[in-house]
């Protein structure tokens, strides 16, 4: 993998940081008027998902990280592996429960999810922005309700757990915005 | 196809507050009687400072068929004091500066100077005369005063001018910095990472704050203070996270400035960097006389986003590098 020194360093770039791939966030220049140049960088480690603040000495180099995100659709999974396959070319990747994380909750079959690739191997799945599932359990919430103040829990088809106003019901369809885990609207 | 970097990037309302504080700085120096000079943005010679990189081209033309290299200015100091030798008096001026590799929220690489010299102030009248301009533009309170020595113990309980190098290092790395720290071989280098990542942020948050007598390593073009070797006629100002001004009690002495820059160049040669040739005309003029004076640099960019509360250079330049 090409070095990268700190004048390429901006957002979405992907470098290897103790043994981690790892992407960059943010970048600031910070320099006194009479004095060396530092880079203050955002990053987020990519299999742990933390960020932290990493300073460099501006003009030093830093290894790039073999990493890509590829568009891959969701088929099934076998309880150890989830397995996506490349609508074009119908080559098949299996991603392990690490790589999930908590987003297996989020997988609809067809949907098609962004799989993080490090040298060949899935480390991360992000799931569309919005998916629809169907809710499988919640109270049925009190008649003529249509303020949908509070609102309540309600158990997807899934697994997952979303707050949903009260007036929605058992089998109906809901969209949800994976990245804050909350409802959007029903599914007419 | 329509591409939307025609349009400005500051907007007009925070132009239009720029030339009022523009306006009013002329009006603050034209009551003191300071004249305003212009002088040269292509300078034969440039700064040998070796965290300055400049940008330079060539002038083709009658006289000069084979081209003249000209470097653009990093500040307008080397010609400011040329006049001051050639008994100018107390003179100001607004003007771009240029350096290279330099770009972020703080920097752009063509940013606006006041840079202003007062022969007779040492750096402590300067200091007074600068105060009385921030609370000009910014209406805040007097500013706060610390030494270099004080600012970099309230902060880290270390004094910088005793320190050795490998308690810096093991502060740097105590601090998060152990990558820079390990391998760092400047003293000067890991001072300077502490003081800007650990020290400005505690000081100038409420007002403005004045830290002055800088390590004699980082005198620049300052002289050294006769009552202590160990620091320099230098002073910064800082306020809310931002560096807005150096200034220097004048080195005068064209032998010592002349040495300084020989050191910068030996610097330069041992870390891998092009070489400057030294501002030839700039020691003639020391030669020949300046007068004791103190001076110091201002970034207007950065007074008028704290007047205007903005957090980008960007949003007070009407069109940043981007969009040059």
């Amino acid at each position: 993998m090409a070095n990268y020194s700190t004048n390429e360093f901006k957002g979405g770039l992907k470098i290897m940081l103790d043994g981690e791939p790892c992407s960059i966030l943010e970048n600031e220049m910070v320099k006194p008027g009479k004095g060396q140049a530092f880079n203050r960088v955002r990053i987020r480690k990519l299999i742990t998902g933390k960020v932290l603040e990493k300073t460099f000495k501006s003009g030093e180099s830093v290894e790039g990280a073999d990493v890509m995100d590829t568009d891959l659709a969701y088929l099934y999974t076998d309880g150890e592996f989830w397995h996506f396959m490349n609508n074009e070319t119908f080559e098949q990747i299996a991603a392990d429960e690490k790589a999930l994380g908590d987003n297996a909750k989020w997988l609809v079959e067809n949907d098609v999810c962004t799989i993080t690739l490090w040298n060949g191997s899935p480390i991360a799945v992000t799931p569309p922005n919005f998916v629809e599932l169907e809710i499988t359990e919640t109270d049925p919430g009190l008649k003529g309700d249509t303020a949908g103040t509070g609102g309540k829990p309600a158990t997807l088809s899934t697994g997952a757990v979303v707050r949903v106003p009260l007036f929605v019901q058992i089998g109906e369809v809901i969209k949800v915005d994976t990245r804050s885990g909350e409802y959007g609207s029903r599914v007419k | 196809m329509s591409n939307v970097l025609w349009q400005p990037s500051a907007d007009i309302e925070t132009l239009r507050h720029r030339a009022a504080i523009i306006r009013r700085i002329r009006e603050f120096f034209y009551a003191r009687d300071v004249m305003e000079v212009e002088t040269p943005s292509l300078s034969a010679a440039s700064v040998t400072d070796v965290h300055l990189a400049t940008f330079s081209t060539e002038f083709v033309g009658p006289g000069h068929a084979g081209g003249l290299p000209l470097y653009l200015q990093t500040s307008p100091e080397f010609a400011m004091k040329r006049l001051l030798a050639a008994g100018s008096g107390a003179i100001f001026q607004l003007c771009k500066a240029f350096r290279n590799e330099e770009a972020g929220s703080h920097h752009n690489p063509e940013f606006t100077m006041l840079e202003w010299y007062r022969p007779g102030f040492d750096e402590f009248a300067l200091m007074d005369e600068m105060d009385e301009l921030m609370q000009l533009v910014l209406g805040v309170e007097s500013a706060e005063r610390l030494t270099y020595q004080q600012a970099f113990m309230n902060a880290l309980g270390v004094d910088p001018l005793t320190a050795d190098i490998s308690t810096l290092q093991q502060i740097a790395t105590e601090q998060g910095f152990a990558d820079i720290a390990v391998n760092e071989t400047h003293r000067d280098t890991l001072l300077q990472l502490l003081f800007c990542m650990k020290v400005e942020p505690t000081i100038g948050q409420e007002k403005p704050c004045f830290v002055y007598h800088f390590p004699a390593s980082q005198a620049a073009l300052a002289q050294i203070c006769q009552h202590d070797e160990r620091v320099a006629g230098r002073f910064e100002l800082y306020f809310k996270n931002m560096e807005l001004a150096n200034g220097f009690n004048e080195l005068t002495n064209g032998k010592e400035q002349a040495a300084r820059f020989s050191e910068d160049n030996q610097y330069r040669e041992a870390n891998g960097l092009k070489q400057v040739p030294m501002d030839e005309r700039l020691i003639a003029a020391l030669e020949y006389g300046l007068p004791q004076c103190a001076g110091v640099a201002l970034g207007i960019d950065r007074l008028i986003m704290l007047a205007t509360n903005k957090q980008k250079i960007k949003d007070v330049l009407a069109f940043d590098v981007e969009r040059a």
